[in-house]
């Protein structure tokens, strides 16, 4: 009888899904009129295109660096994979359960601070610090995506950022650990022979990304991820059905911090330093651009996001001491412009009628 | 702990949560009426610091550079709002965030650009640059001033709100934007208006915190995350719960940096003290606000809104 029931309510989730993308994309789609097959096909073809060359891309840069001797391109590499790889986790809150969290970089921090202060007190053990990390960011993240989720929109936006803000005043009046300045490392996580291998830690961060890429694809498939899709659409109508969202989207705001964390954790380990400047409110800010840029709500997305964002940086970087200028200015751009992100400009269209149907918010 | 000490960081206290109601009031409008989230209102309190900085290092006189700075906000808000950010209105919240954060970006490296990397200074004027002693106690003349500029404009915000027809269209825009604009008033000028009134609050409390503070790039974003606990804890919209919140916050703060270690150090150890009292003490504001928030979600003074 429950599964009997189980599968009504994921229909009825699927209704919702299915009401709401409509209602999303303003159509009231004839039965006569047909989705543009061949522009979908090529889209799609595009998209799968696109995936494997970013993939073998990432994935081979060690090759190159061994090669080449490039150890820069390596360390560059490795930050855009720890921030795919926080993309990827924050889109989990933000893209599937629209939970605008301006507070994730926080969990990087935790992350790494893990790392940082295991370290310095001499517990080197690389399982350790991996456990610790996720541990104490789901210990934190518990609490505060409690406390955050009893409020609505602008509200949950302004108590995620203050408690990052909080943490990252705790951690900057920490002066045993570094405070303001951080912790260089001396000694990082110890994995036997592998310690501190740059390419060590590259191959194993490009792995854990393959697999978060994968279990990201899985969930949003899954029941978790359609409740919370629909959560994010219309959450009256989930509690209605019978489902409560609380718990699912506080999952998700976990599961989100704990990828974070292991970002945080990589992020350490590659640079050899911890700072609190690791989770200010711009590194939260930056990461939902990197999102937003690649596509909210898309798989791949913020990989795209994290890769383009980070390259521009770089190469605006070289160009000018003064690059937020033109930092900022992109940022509003992106935003005005490119509402559906780059990865967005190759999603599947479906067909939508002449005049705006009218979206409030 | 003597009495005096109490006393003088409690007025500090007092006199921080004026500066966090300066920039609450007008964040809370923003919020309420606008739907906007304005994360650049930080770097509007920094301009008005600069500008004012500026001209008073210019002419010498404290009371036009306090004018032009504050007159200068709203006229930069005014912009601001008509150049491009009421694109933004139409749009979620998250849009807003970004862009009004790419902005923060813009403005910091621009100061930086415009002023260089070192802080400026700003010189209180002489005339206040005193102590004000009354019996055994002595207390810096130029922050009773902040204390008592900044009550006037809580007082004149409150007769603007209450008692004239700007401010009923205010109130009425925060119970329901949507029918004030069918009733005919001119929906996007109002909003312009509180935009531009908002700001010009900011770039106040960045010109009278001149000379208390050094003024440098990126200052506005520790004030801007307390002033949206502020308006957390006294509820989005409401002007009142800006300015109680406002006064918590800024006691609860400077008297819990100032007496916890000492009561950790007198309880416990004083090593304890040392090692843990500052990290503490930064979190009991926010403590404070989560503990507010998980028994009233809405804030102290929740505007009731309808519509919209």
């Amino acid at each position: 009888m429950a599964r009997h029931e189980s599968t009504h309510t994921t229909t009825m989730l699927e209704a919702t899904h299915v009401a709401s993308d409509e209602a999303r994309m303003n159509q009231q789609q004839s039965l006569l009129a047909a989705t543009p097959k061949p522009l979908n096909a090529t889209r799609a073809l595009l998209r799968r295109i696109i995936i494997t060359i970013v993939l073998a891309v990432l994935f081979l840069m060690p090759l190159y660096a061994w090669l080449a001797d490039d150890i820069f391109m390596l360390t560059l590499f490795g930050r855009i994979l720890v921030f795919a790889l926080a993309a990827l986790g924050l889109n989990i809150a933000l893209g599937f359960g629209g939970m605008v969290s301006l507070g994730h970089a926080l969990y990087i921090g935790l992350g790494a601070y893990s790392v940082g202060i295991l370290s310095t007190l001499g517990m080197t053990d690389g399982w350790l610090h991996l456990f610790t990390a996720v541990a104490i960011t789901s210990v934190v993240a518990i609490p505060i995506g409690w406390v955050a989720l009893r409020t609505q929109g602008i509200a949950f936006i302004m108590i995620t950022l203050a408690f990052a803000q909080l943490f990252y005043y705790v951690f900057v009046s920490l002066r045993q650990f570094g405070g303001d300045d951080g912790i260089s490392l001396t000694n990082l996580s110890s994995f036997g022979v592998l310690t501190g291998d740059k390419y060590a830690i590259y191959i194993s961060l490009s792995l854990v990304l393959a697999f978060v890429l994968w279990l990201v694809n899985r969930i949003v498939h899954a029941r978790f991820g359609l409740v919370l899709r629909a959560t994010c659409v219309n959450e009256r109508r989930v509690n209605a059905l019978g489902t409560r969202s609380m718990p699912y989207r506080l999952m998700a705001y976990m599961l989100s911090a704990q990828i974070c964390a292991l970002a945080g954790f990589f992020l350490a380990n590659l640079t050899g330093f911890v700072s609190p400047a690791m989770m200010s409110w711009v590194v939260s800010g930056e990461l939902i651009v990197m999102v937003l840029l690649g596509g909210l709500g898309t798989v791949f997305g913020p990989i795209i996001g994290a890769v383009a964002f980070l390259m521009l940086e770089e190469g605006l970087k070289m160009m000018t001491d003064h690059w937020p200028l033109i930092m900022g200015p992109f940022i509003v751009l992106v935003v005005v412009f490119l509402k559906n992100g780059l990865w967005g400009l190759l999603q599947d269209r479906k067909e939508s009628p002449q005049g705006d149907g009218g979206n409030i918010k | 702990m003597t009495f005096n000490l109490v006393l003088a960081q409690t007025l500090n206290g007092f006199q921080f949560g004026i500066l966090l109601f300066l920039m609450a009031a007008g964040l809370t409008l923003v919020f309420g009426i606008m739907g906007f989230v304005n994360l650049a209102h930080g770097s509007l309190y920094m301009l008005g610091a600069y500008f004012a900085a500026v001209i008073a290092d210019h002419s010498g006189s404290f009371v036009l550079a306090i004018g032009v700075a504050t007159v200068g906000m709203f006229i930069l808000g005014l912009l601001l709002d008509a150049g491009g950010l009421a694109i933004l209105h139409k749009r979620g919240h998250l849009d807003q965030v970004l862009a009004t954060f790419g902005l923060v970006l813009f403005f910091n490296e621009l100061v930086r650009v415009i002023w260089g990397n070192a802080p400026l200074y700003m010189d209180a004027p002489e005339t206040l640059a005193g102590s004000f002693t009354f019996l055994d106690f002595n207390y810096p003349a130029y922050r009773l001033v902040i204390i008592a500029a900044g009550l006037l404009v809580a007082l004149g915000l409150y007769l603007l709100i209450e008692r004239t027809r700007i401010g009923m269209l205010i109130r009425a825009g925060a119970s329901n934007r949507g029918m004030v604009g069918a009733l005919g008033v001119n929906i996007s000028w109002l909003n312009r208006f509180i935009f531009a009134l908002g700001a010009a609050l900011a770039g106040l409390a960045g010109a009278l915190v001149g000379p208390i503070l050094s003024i440098q790039s990126g200052m506005g974003e520790p004030i801007l995350i307390l002033t949206l606990v502020v308006i957390v804890i006294g509820g989005i919209g409401s002007i009142r719960g800006a300015f109680y919140g406002a006064l918590v916050v800024g006691i609860v703060d400077t008297l819990g940096r100032v007496l916890l270690p000492v009561w950790l150090g007198q309880t416990f150890s004083p090593s304890l003290a040392s090692a843990v009292g500052p990290a503490l003490a930064s979190m009991l504001v926010y403590l404070l606000m989560a503990v507010i928030l998980a028994i009233k979600p809405d804030g102290l003074f929740p505007v009731k809104a309808r519509g919209s």
